[in-house]
């Protein structure tokens, strides 16, 4: 199993656990993680108005390079995952959109949203399986109770992220019973943690992430996991009511599989 | 004085959405994380827009609380898409010239050592241009 | 050769005005086979068809054009006067110059030119024109009724109550349908099984009407008056002839762990049950996969138990062919699954519940035996949040698009009996409109709103969560206080959107019966046709037609019952004889007018078409073909053609017009 990977900025620098752990698992899993010779960040989110062309380009971008090796497009980072494949899905879908970017980039070979676009988690449940997975865990988590946080990225808009059922999802839980822990279900695991508002004002993540925290401690968290740099860090830093630990989920894979002293 | 018609018009294009499709329902208020925060609610900017009446909105500080968390997007059974009407007045405002809400020197009182630079990439995309 | 005459008609006014009627039968005269023309004031009146009648006799007329209004208005109407002068009806042709030419021009001049060139494309076709003889079909005086809900009830005892023979085919194990699974019935609260079971008791017992229930229509073949129709009726596993209904077997059953399909899951049931005690017939039935005997071979307590030997494992499936004039969907309803709307936690919270589910908690032949008590816990909820449209009127992909129509009112019901019963309850509705039109309706509503102080809020529900501690949060819009709410809740009921009976969609396709992109029954026309299909000979009553509450389904199930006892008094049907006729000696035997056809008219068969010359052709039964046309546009050898409207005629027509 082989793809073409788009790390994203903060994977190589604050979230560079997220990244490190990933491609350890991977390497034991049987996945090659090519990371892209060249890319660039995908601007962290992505541009809605209609008129927004040359901030979708570095997205393109990507999806481009792995196409022409002809692999899909390993994506951790929830962020760069929504991004890129919001992008793609516009690549696709929207003609005005697509052609004034092919005429932008005057690739060879025009891009029309060919690259399908992974993530690390999907990748773990349709390319390994997390039976496969179950096989491998040399540390089981057991007895840990872990909350999933999904936060907003990985899940909407559904129609285009078909990431999981948007408000009822079950990969993560899946995952973490895989590593041998037990999911805590709660139902602010897909709500806001205030996001970018926190380089302006912390007082509203604050407020979201002390929701989200008290709805998983209260239903018995001892731990809760999620993919997004950004979300991590307004959980642990911004949640302030709880010292709950918050964790990136490629460590809990790497701890379960025995790769974590290594 | 901006022509608000005209400027409702802009939006309606920016965003592509088409804000008659409302039933007025209310839902995306009703799971709008930062309601407390707005002035102006996400079911009121769809009204509002629909309406021609950008100009309180485009004063209004509830353009920067919206958290693009995709949430009313989401969960509105007209697919109305009030978030990108939010961002396309957002947009009209900051693409004025000395209108960027966020501001280079405004970073470093809240920076610290673990923000990571997608709070910083992306807030900038959102309040800046 | 043709003898033709044009009679041209001013409408008073109507045609006169802007077109030169003189001048238009002036310009037919020198059309080919025009013997006669002539204008007249009104050509309907008794006058009008006196000309036409004198002129089809002095000038011994083969054939006439009327030129007048549209032929949906008075195209009968020649044809009779026709028929009266000893004419053959279809000799008749309608050039519309009123609908289609006086109507939309201004000017007298293009008026005229155009009644002119409609005049000539008419006489161009009269002049192909062959008489047609209608034909006759005999009827079969008996109906079919699919589905044994309130709808197909009604139905069938309207039919029976005027003589006639009526067989009701329903799915499940026994009759009632949604209906018995209510607990009251609005707007006038009576209960729903007091009014119920005593018309299910006498759909049982009249002797006209035939029950199949636990069974399905296989197969329909045939034609109005004459549908063949295969019925299976799935193994029960039990004699309904033998057993008794003492219902000892579903109490000796110790397999008790089956979800309890009438209760809605709410609790649970032997593998040998009879579905609830009204149940009609009041015959068990075997959960097969449910069954310790079926799985294990083990067990067969109810057959040792059973006095009247009823209980039969080794019983199959039988099929049943019976003959049918007419045919009724009546297949009802369903409330749409939830697992697009999670954000109410349906799937997370217990006491997240339907409407319907409800109704079977509130009933006091429910699982909690109406006593009002919560999922999770059993304890009485203090604070009720009901939320409307859940699923309906959406068009986001994940509900319908459609008003389900019977929810305010229900959800209503639900608030002002809580209130009543439980006045220590707090009941608040999240609405978006309340819409109630219908007799008292909007009176019952405010009833609840200003005699049982239900909290109605102008508002649609974002997300249910809990505070983590057992209570449910609902978070919603109040729209006119411009609020977002934070409601602690101790149940949440959800008027989940209604949908068609997923059997619909087979079933319009065995029956040829169109259905819309909901898989609701098309009616003949939206309002003078409401109770028929399009296919003649099958009707339409309740809700597959589209949603309805319960007094107006059984308006309409009356209604349909109207129209077949119309159609079962007659003795022999007047078919259409515009119909296809496929040309033996030119067909290819391709099947793509078989395909096409969308009442099943045509079938394939081997026909010696030259001596000794055996081939697979088009064979169009003229009883059943509507006279639609798709098949003569599908076929590509040019085999099939549609009497009165030959491809020949057509083309006359045009070349008229162009000339």
């Amino acid at each position: 199993m082989k793809f073409s990977y788009y790390p994203g900025c903060t994977l190589k620098n604050k979230a560079s656990e997220l990244d490190s752990y990933a491609r350890k698992s991977a390497e034991v899993l049987g996945v090659t993680m090519e990371e892209l010779e060249e890319w660039q960040c995908c601007g962290a989110v992505y541009p809605l108005a209609k008129d927004e062309i040359a901030t979708k380009l570095s997205s393109v971008r990507a999806l481009v390079s792995a196409r022409d090796k002809g692999n899909d497009l390993l994506t951790l980072c929830s962020a760069c995952h929504h991004v890129i494949k919001m992008v793609n899905n516009d690549m696709q879908t929207d003609e005005d959109i697509r052609t004034k970017v092919n005429n932008y980039l005057g690739l060879d070979v025009p891009y029309e949203g060919e690259t399908k676009v992974v993530h690390y988690l999907e990748m773990l449940r349709d390319s390994v399986g997390f039976d496969e997975i179950k096989k491998k865990v040399v540390k089981p988590l057991k007895g840990v109770k872990i909350a999933p946080y999904y936060g907003c990225l990985l899940l909407r808009p559904s129609k285009v992220m078909a990431f999981d059922n948007p408000e009822n999802p079950t990969i993560m839980e899946d995952f973490i019973k895989a590593v041998g822990a037990e999911p805590v279900l709660y139902p602010y695991r897909n709500e806001c943690c205030g996001g970018y508002t926190v380089a302006e004002d912390k007082r509203i993540a604050q407020n979201k992430c002390n929701d989200i925290l008290a709805s998983a401690v209260g239903k018995g968290a001892d731990m809760v996991i999620t993919a997004c740099p950004l979300c991590m860090y307004n959980l642990s830093k911004n949640g302030t009511d709880f010292d709950v630990p918050v964790r990136y989920f490629t460590e809990i894979l790497a701890e379960a599989l025995g790769l974590k002293d290594e | 004085m901006i022509n608000e018609k005209e400027t409702a018009q802009r939006v309606i294009e920016i965003s592509g959405v088409n804000p008659r499709k409302c039933m007025k329902c209310g839902k995306c208020s009703a799971t709008c994380p930062s309601y407390d925060e707005m002035e102006y609610h996400p079911h009121q900017f769809v009204d509002m827009i629909d309406k021609g009446q950008v100009e309180k909105l485009l004063d209004s500080e509830s353009l920067y609380k919206c958290l693009t968390c995709f949430a009313c997007i989401e969960r509105c059974p007209r697919g109305v898409e009030p978030a990108k009407l939010i961002e396309a007045v957002r947009l009209v405002k900051i693409r004025q010239q000395g209108q960027n809400h966020l501001k280079a020197d405004m970073i470093p009182d809240i920076l610290d050592d673990d923000m990571p630079q997608q709070a910083i990439v992306s807030a900038f995309r959102k309040y800046s241009k | 050769m043709q003898r033709i005459g044009v009679f041209v008609c001013w409408c008073g006014s109507n045609i006169a005005a802007t077109v030169d009627v003189k001048r238009v039968a002036e310009a037919v005269r020198s059309e080919q086979g025009v013997v006669f023309s002539t204008d007249y004031q009104y050509m309907c009146s008794e006058a009008g068809q006196s000309i036409i009648k004198n002129a089809i006799k002095e000038h011994s007329l083969t054939g006439i054009v009327v030129c007048s209004c549209s032929p949906r208005m008075h195209e009968a109407t020649f044809r009779k006067t026709a028929a009266a002068a000893g004419l053959n009806p279809y000799m008749v042709e309608i050039a519309n110059i009123r609908e289609q030419c006086s109507w939309i021009h201004k000017d007298m001049l293009s008026g005229t030119a155009k009644a002119i060139i409609l005049a000539k494309a008419a006489v161009a076709k009269v002049n192909l024109n062959a008489p047609l003889i209608a034909g006759e079909s005999p009827v079969t005086k008996r109906a079919l009724v699919i589905g044994g809900g309130i709808a197909g009830i009604q139905t069938a005892l309207d039919i029976a109550d005027a003589g006639y023979e009526v067989d009701i085919v329903e799915k499940s194990p026994t009759i009632g349908g949604k209906m018995a699974q209510l607990d009251k019935t609005f707007p006038t609260l009576d209960c729903a099984a007091c009014i119920l079971t005593p018309k299910m008791v006498e759909a049982a017992q009249n002797e006209k009407i035939k029950l199949f229930t636990y069974s399905e229509v296989e197969k329909v073949k045939g034609f109005v008056g004459n549908f063949d129709v295969t019925i299976r009726k799935k193994a029960r596993s039990v004699n309904e002839d033998l057993c008794t209904g003492c219902g000892v077997c579903t109490e000796k059953c110790p397999s008790r762990k089956g979800k309890n399909e009438f209760n809605l899951g709410l609790n649970t049931r032997g593998a040998i049950y009879i579905p609830f005690a009204q149940a009609i017939p009041n015959v068990p039935v075997i959960d097969r996969t449910q069954c310790i005997k079926f799985k294990t071979g083990k067990c067969g307590l109810c057959q040792m138990n059973c006095a009247a030997k009823a209980i039969d494992f080794s019983q199959q499936d039988e099929f049943v062919e019976r003959n049918y004039g007419a045919i009724v969907v009546a297949t009802g309803f369903n409330p749409i699954k939830l697992d697009k709307f999670e954000e109410f936690g349906y799937s997370m919270y217990p006491d997240v519940i339907t409407s319907l589910e409800l109704e079977r908690i509130m009933n006091a032949a429910g699982p909690t035996k109406g006593h009002f008590e919560r999922p999770s816990d059993h304890t009485q909820p203090k604070k009720i949040v009901f939320v409307q449209c859940v699923g309906s009127r959406d068009t986001s992909g994940c509900g319908k698009e459609y008003c389900s129509k019977i929810c305010c009112m229900y959800t209503a019901k639900h608030a002002m009996l809580l209130r009543e019963k439980y006045p220590d309850t707090e009941v608040y509705v999240f609405y978006i409109d309340v819409r109630t039109p219908g007799k008292n309706f909007d009176e019952f509503y405010r009833r609840a709103v200003e005699q049982y102080g239900v909290h109605y809020i102008k508002g649609m529900v974002g997300k249910v969560t809990d505070d983590g501690k057992g209570q449910l949060v609902v978070q919603a819009s109040d729209l006119i206080a411009n609020e977002q709410l934070k409601i602690k809740a101790d149940m949440v009921v959800l008027a989940a959107a209604i949908e068609p009976d997923p059997t619909a969609r087979s079933l319009g396709t065995m029956l040829t019966a169109s259905m819309d992109t909901n898989d609701f029954f098309t009616e003949a026309h939206p309002k003078l046709r409401p109770v028929e299909s399009p296919t003649a000979g099958v009707f339409l009553s309740g809700v597959c037609q589209g949603p309805k509450d319960i007094p107006e389904t059984v308006s309409q199930a009356g209604a349909a019952a109207a129209k077949v006892i119309g159609l079962l008094a007659k003795d022999k049907l007047t078919c259409n004889p515009c119909v296809a006729n496929s040309d033996t000696l030119v067909c290819n035997g391709c099947r793509q007018c078989e395909k096409v056809c969308p009442y099943g008219a045509i079938s394939y068969e081997d026909k010696e078409v030259l001596r000794g010359d055996i081939r697979n052709v088009a064979v169009v039964n003229p009883a059943v073909c509507q006279g639609c046309g798709a098949c003569t546009v599908t076929c590509p050898s040019g085999a099939m053609d549609l009497k009165g409207f030959t491809s020949r005629q057509i083309m006359a027509e045009v070349d008229a017009i162009c000339r």
